[in-house]
């Protein structure tokens, strides 16, 4: 056990029925990092997080969450965890106030009555403290469960896509936060499909069908994955995208905004592939591909676990 | 296809189609389409019984004679009265009939027969445990019939002169506790128990469910929770909730009905809690056997129907074959209805009352561990 870790587990296994959602992951976490968990919707991002905080019991799997045995200590790391849920889940009958109260009840807080009114303060939900939570926007609401998750002065934050339906002002606003919390030593793992929050974490995991693909610094992640990309902008990309995305050494040609990216591991190859297309029309230039080339790339060669 | 048709066989087809796929699905609703009209047929069809015969019933004999005998034996030949147990005082019998364990007591006076053979009519008298006056009517109102016709068959010869004009004996029927036969008096406090039947299952049904639902128990399931601050904070409330209907039953009972209240009300509201705690014991159990808050309303329905039918409310207990007693005898609202009706209407008092409380104690006890075994600490 290595106290430097807020997460540390190993071959963490879920099935349901014969299906296995999540095969085997190990995770490493660091006290005091943003760690980015990235993935298709159902690679068991999820799932992985909901047995760290015991919501599922794991099939198999061992190691340490915030010092706590990842199994068998269950009840201890709740009470230093604080999760947020995909879908909110606070209750929509109970005003914003009440819904910090209760929880700070659930995790018997000390000086409860203080600590909630700070949050409301905090927060910059003062105005607000009487509305029913059901009446929130969904700005509003992310920040009402963020507010919550942390009342009881959590160490390891568990975020299942906080910003999914936010606007993007509150997206920022809400990023800027968990920094400076992470700052104060708060460690965030947080689950995304944004590329641009997959560059804020300071490491990232990309998960597919249950797998774990790769981990790293998001410089590392794009080393690894030994891509060669090519930008290219110009007329009618649609229509020369088709015909690479059949051309040997291409493995994929995807338009970002009014360009496209085209990638492939070998870039001989890829350059020669490319070569009939480099006319006075189109401007080429070799580029450091971006995580989401990774990732697509990533997401284009794992295979379905469901397939036969 | 044109617009304008106002059917497409296609479309209705795959509406057909789709309500069948997820009726299968369904498993459930399936089983209650099924399970409610077998459940009907057999109450029903068997159990209830409007003319309820065998009623059990107390001898107090102060006269071995040749005519109580053949008294006794018209009786029992009657099916009406099942005798169960000879008794020898007064107190005993009085005893016997607050608790409920007979139906009715037939004193046979001393002196019986020479009372008899002399002409001068003696009594005989038939206490019957009127609080349910359907259980008792039809036995009554054969009683009269029966002993004329029986002791005529003895008073030939000598004894012939007995037999014609006024009828040899005097007949006394006490109609206990309900003497003028008011059904209110038998429903309404037995209303009480059908209701916090339904209302304390039904919302304690729905609220584990409800959190499964809305999504807010992966939330509560985060926390440092433990099974039974769960349960028993859900089920504290509505006890609230339950005595306030009973309040109100009680006030109606005695300001509208004019329902007599002989007994103890501070020991029935102690027992109402008792049978408050029951009923939300099982809907707590149903929240957490449940997947949604439509299945725990169907199952409080499956709980309440037999509930309702087989506990003594609509149809007289002792009226229904011995297989219903027994599942009767299970349900909570069976032994409720006998004490709620026994402190009103009888004036019972906890010596009384004690022999029904441990049956619905038990009822809660296995019922609550069930819940809590199968309360789930995990979203698996």
């Amino acid at each position: 056990m290595n106290d430097d870790f807020a997460i540390d587990v190993r071959g963490m296994t879920k099935r349901f029925g014969d299906h296995t959602v999540v095969n085997g992951i190990a995770l490493q976490v660091r006290r005091g990092e943003v760690y980015g968990f990235l993935g298709p919707n159902g690679s068991g991002k999820t799932t992985f997080i909901r047995m760290l905080c015991g919501l599922l019991a794991a099939d198999a799997g061992e190691g340490h969450c915030l010092g706590f045995d990842v199994i068998r200590e269950s009840e201890l790391i709740k009470r230093q965890v604080g999760y947020m849920t995909q879908r909110f889940s606070f209750y929509e009958d109970l005003s914003i106030a009440e819904n910090l109260d209760f929880v700070a009840r659930m995790y018997e807080v000390p000086e409860r009555k203080k600590v909630v009114r700070e949050s409301i303060d905090r927060l910059g939900l003062g105005g607000r403290q009487r509305q029913l939570a059901g009446e929130l926007s969904g700005g509003w609401k992310q920040r009402l469960a963020l507010a919550a998750c942390l009342i009881h002065g959590p160490s390891l934050l568990l975020l299942d896509e906080p910003t999914a339906g936010v606007d993007p002002k509150a997206r920022r606003d809400f990023w800027e936060q968990i920094h400076q919390l992470a700052v104060q030593g708060l460690t965030f793992l947080i689950t995304t499909h944004y590329m641009d929050e997959a560059e804020r974490c300071d490491r990232l995991a990309y998960l597919s069908y249950g797998n774990l693909l790769t981990n790293g610094t998001a410089a590392e992640v794009v080393a690894q994955s030994g891509l060669t990309t090519w930008t290219v902008s110009g007329p009618d990309l649609p229509h020369i995208a088709q015909q690479l995305r059949s051309a040997p050494g291409v493995l994929q040609a995807v338009p970002f905004g009014t360009t496209m990216h085209v990638s492939g591991t070998d870039g001989e190859r890829l350059t020669r592939a490319i070569a009939p297309y480099r006319t006075e029309a189109y401007r080429w230039q070799p580029i450091t591909p971006s995580l989401e080339d990774v990732f697509i790339h990533l997401m284009g060669s794992s295979k379905d676990n469901y397939s036969p | 296809m044109s617009q304008r048709t106002p059917l497409s066989l296609a479309r209705f087809w795959a509406i057909v189609t789709k309500e069948f796929i997820q009726m299968r699905r369904d498993r459930l609703t399936f089983g209650m389409i099924i399970g409610i009209p077998v459940v009907q047929l057999m109450l029903f069809g068997y159990a209830i019984n409007g003319d309820p015969k065998h009623l059990p019933t107390a001898l107090l004999l102060g006269d071995q004679s040749q005519q109580g005998r053949t008294l006794l034996t018209a009786m029992k030949n009657s099916d009406y009265f099942r005798f169960v147990t000879e008794l020898h005082s007064e107190a005993e019998a009085e005893e016997a009939l607050a608790r409920g364990d007979v139906q009715f007591i037939i004193t046979i006076p001393e002196n019986f027969s020479h009372t008899l053979l002399r002409g001068e009519r003696p009594t005989l008298l038939v206490e019957a445990d009127a609080t349910d006056p359907s259980a008792t009517g039809n036995a009554i109102a054969s009683l009269r019939t029966l002993i004329d016709s029986s002791l005529r068959q003895d008073m030939k010869g000598t004894l012939a002169f007995l037999a014609p004009g006024v009828p040899p004996i005097d007949l006394r029927v006490h109609a206990r506790y309900n003497p003028e036969g008011i059904s209110q008096y038998n429903i309404v406090p037995g209303l009480m128990g059908v209701v916090l039947t339904m209302t304390m299952v039904m919302i304690t049904g729905l609220a584990i469910t409800r959190e499964r639902e809305r999504g807010t128990m992966e939330n509560l399931l985060s926390m440092p929770t433990r099974p039974l601050e769960v349960l028993l904070g859900k089920i504290i409330p509505y006890i609230f909730v339950g005595y306030i209907q009973v309040g109100l039953i009680l006030v109606a009972a005695r300001f509208l009905f004019h329902v007599p209240m002989a007994g103890s009300i501070p020991l029935l509201l102690l027992t109402s809690l008792i049978f408050i705690a029951a009923n939300l014991a099982m809907g707590i159990t149903f929240s957490t056997l449940a997947k949604n808050q439509l299945q725990a309303v169907q199952m409080t329905f499956f709980f309440f129907l037999p509930s309702l039918l087989l506990s003594g409310f609509m149809f007289p207990f002792r009226g229904m074959p011995e297989w219903a007693q027994m599942i009767g005898e299970v349900l909570p609202l069976t032994h409720f209805l006998r004490i709620i009706r026994g402190i009103l209407l009888k004036g019972n008092g906890i010596h009384e009352v004690r022999g029904e409380l441990w049956p619905i104690l038990l009822f809660t006890t296995v019922v609550l561990t069930i819940g809590v075994k199968r309360y789930r600490k995990t979203l698996d």
